[in-house]
């Protein structure tokens, strides 16, 4: 350890804003080498420019809002602002979250509504597959089925659901109806499209090396059309869960969205603020799941060509 | 020539699409009027065509549709300047941007549907929940398209704007929001589809008032198959002409860049 020469100096360079571009932290380290033997913690001053910490530092941001909306709802609480029907106490939401974890309650009903949402999602995955394969390949079949199939899509499941409780009454087949035809909308429009979108050139190589149909289907076709199905299965199954919630707000005895509505109807605010994280968390947790089986797709894409 | 040939080719096209609505059409003819079907379960085809005639000659249709479409764009008006602004300031601002975003997208997640009950615990089950459900749904799709619409503006731009020494105000009219015009459309144009589906949905779940859902309901309560059919084919034609629309004006407003 040599004397400490400029020690003003040196503390200031580790008190700077985090550097925006990476020149300046070139020559920022280019300024503590000269003077690091002095009292610099050359260790700590790294590390408040690695990139690391500056996305930590900045994701602390993101707690900003939460947890003033979280402090004023305390304090509405403790003063008693609003009575318990308009907004219940944060307390009160936890223990009957709990309360519906521990009894079973949630996990009976999350149960039901993922058995529909199963049911109708992949009933309408597989309907919209082959609805847009077939479309895709033959201009004749996209002739005859798109103006119908245009219509359809026009009228949100939504609008549906009315109907097909006259036709096939208030039982599990209309909430499955419901369930995929909102996941097969999507799923058609994309599969459609990507079989059109295959680039010609790919198509006349395969004609060039003389692909068998079996060998321009697994070499060609699928890998040149699987990022954009995939997307519209995901879109699919956004959709999905938004027709089930929706249904069952309006036509069902059990499962979560009836539950939220239940929780309404007996002013419990309580159990629709809870209700209300579970059916966000279970939205989350569907596109992360989806958007890792597709980055997963994507890499195997690569290694196909 | 060339005109009369592709007028034919259209026709062809129009024809094919037709097959097959038609062939429903005559079956669900047949089976209702040679009594296959039960009428009380499958109304036969007239029933909606005098459905919609005894709703236009009474009156009760317009006052739905006005009533409708009265609280749909209320509440776009409401959602898409409050999204509007909110995806203006998050694009400048990365401060914002890191203040804002991770609560927005944790919000994003939840379905939309799910915050009705707290909207009618909150607002009523009047016009207000209504308009402010219908407002939260065109507000997501304007933040997010404007905001990665102002994200995405050239930097060159801004470093040329910067060179003529433009005002804050300048930098904003006359860089920003032109470069970031096709996506602020986009989001209008998705916010008025959201804005419509959410009118639907309030005039079912908040049950007062007039309304083109609060018919269908109704219809579907007293076994009036035509007063639903009627109301599948209002929503769907609605939602198409608001569809086409949007894409008119875009193209339109686009042309002009």
């Amino acid at each position: 350890m040599s004397q400490p020469q400029t020690p003003v100096v040196a503390v200031t360079t580790t008190l700077l804003p985090l550097p925006r571009r990476r020149r300046e932290r070139a020559t920022r380290r280019r300024f503590e080498v000269k003077f690091a033997p002095v009292i610099t913690p050359s260790a700590l001053s790294r590390l408040a420019t690695s990139p690391w910490l500056r996305t930590l530092y900045h994701g602390l941001w993101g707690l900003v809002l939460p947890a003033l909306v979280l402090w004023l709802w305390f304090e509405a609480a403790t003063h008693e602002w609003l009575p318990a029907f308009i907004l219940p106490e944060p307390a009160m939401v936890r223990d009957t979250f709990v309360d519906l974890w521990v009894s079973g309650e949630l996990w009976s009903n999350l149960e039901i509504s993922l058995i529909r949402v199963g049911w109708g999602f992949v009933g309408g995955t597989l309907a919209g597959l082959a609805l847009g394969i077939a479309m895709g390949l033959s201009k004749r079949v996209e002739a005859y089925l798109y103006p119908s199939f245009k219509a359809i899509s026009q009228i949100p499941a939504l609008g549906w659901i009315p109907l097909l409780i006259m036709l096939v009454g208030i039982g599990e087949a209309m909430k499955i109806l419901v369930i995929a035809k909102a996941a097969l909308v999507p799923v058609t429009i994309n599969t459609q499209q990507s079989i059109r979108n295959i680039p010609r050139s790919l198509l006349e190589v395969a004609q060039v090396y003389q692909f068998t149909p079996r060998q321009l289907l697994s070499k060609v076709v699928i890998p040149a059309t699987v990022p954009g199905v995939f997307n519209g299965v995901r879109y699919g199954l956004t959709h999905a869960w938004l027709a089930l919630v929706t249904v069952e707000m309006l036509a069902s005895s059990e499962g979560t969205g009836f539950l939220m509505v239940w929780g309404r109807q007996l002013g419990q605010l309580d159990l629709v603020l809870a209700t209300i994280v579970v059916i966000g968390a279970v939205g989350l947790l569907f596109d992360v799941t989806l958007q890792q089986i597709e980055n997963r797709l994507a890499r195997w894409r690569r290694f196909a060509f | 020539m060339t005109q009369i040939s592709q007028g034919r080719r259209w026709l062809t096209r129009d024809l094919r699409g037709w097959v097959l609505p038609l062939a429903i059409l005559a079956l669900w003819y047949t089976v209702t009027t040679w009594g296959i079907a039960n009428t009380h379960i499958l109304a036969p085809p007239q029933a909606v065509w005098l459905e919609g005639y005894q709703q236009l000659a009474s009156g009760a249709f317009l006052l739905d549709l006005a009533a409708s479409l009265s609280r749909d764009l209320a509440g776009l008006l409401l959602g898409g300047s409050v999204g509007f602004l909110l995806g203006l300031l998050m694009g400048v601002s990365r401060w914002t941007e890191r203040l804002v975003a991770p609560s927005f997208n944790a919000l994003k997640q939840i379905a939309i549907f799910a915050w009705i009950p707290l909207i009618s615990a909150w607002f009523g089950m009047g016009e207000s929940g209504k308009v402010v459900f219908i407002a939260l749904a065109s507000f997501y799709p304007m933040v997010i398209n404007v905001f990665e619409g102002v994200r995405g503006v050239n930097r060159d731009y801004m470093e040329v704007a910067r060179v003529y020494q433009f005002s804050h105000w300048q930098r904003l009219t006359r860089v920003i929001l032109p470069a970031a015009t096709p996506q602020i459309l986009t989001g209008i144009h998705l916010a008025l589809i959201y804005a419509w589906l959410a009118t639907i949905g309030a005039e079912y779940f908040l049950k007062s008032g007039y309304g083109v859902g609060n018919a269908m309901i109704d219809g579907r309560e007293h076994f009036n198959m035509g007063s639903v059919l009627f109301g599948v084919l209002v929503v769907g034609l609605i939602g198409a002409s608001i569809n086409w629309i949007a894409s008119r004006l875009e193209q339109r407003l686009l042309r002009w860049r």
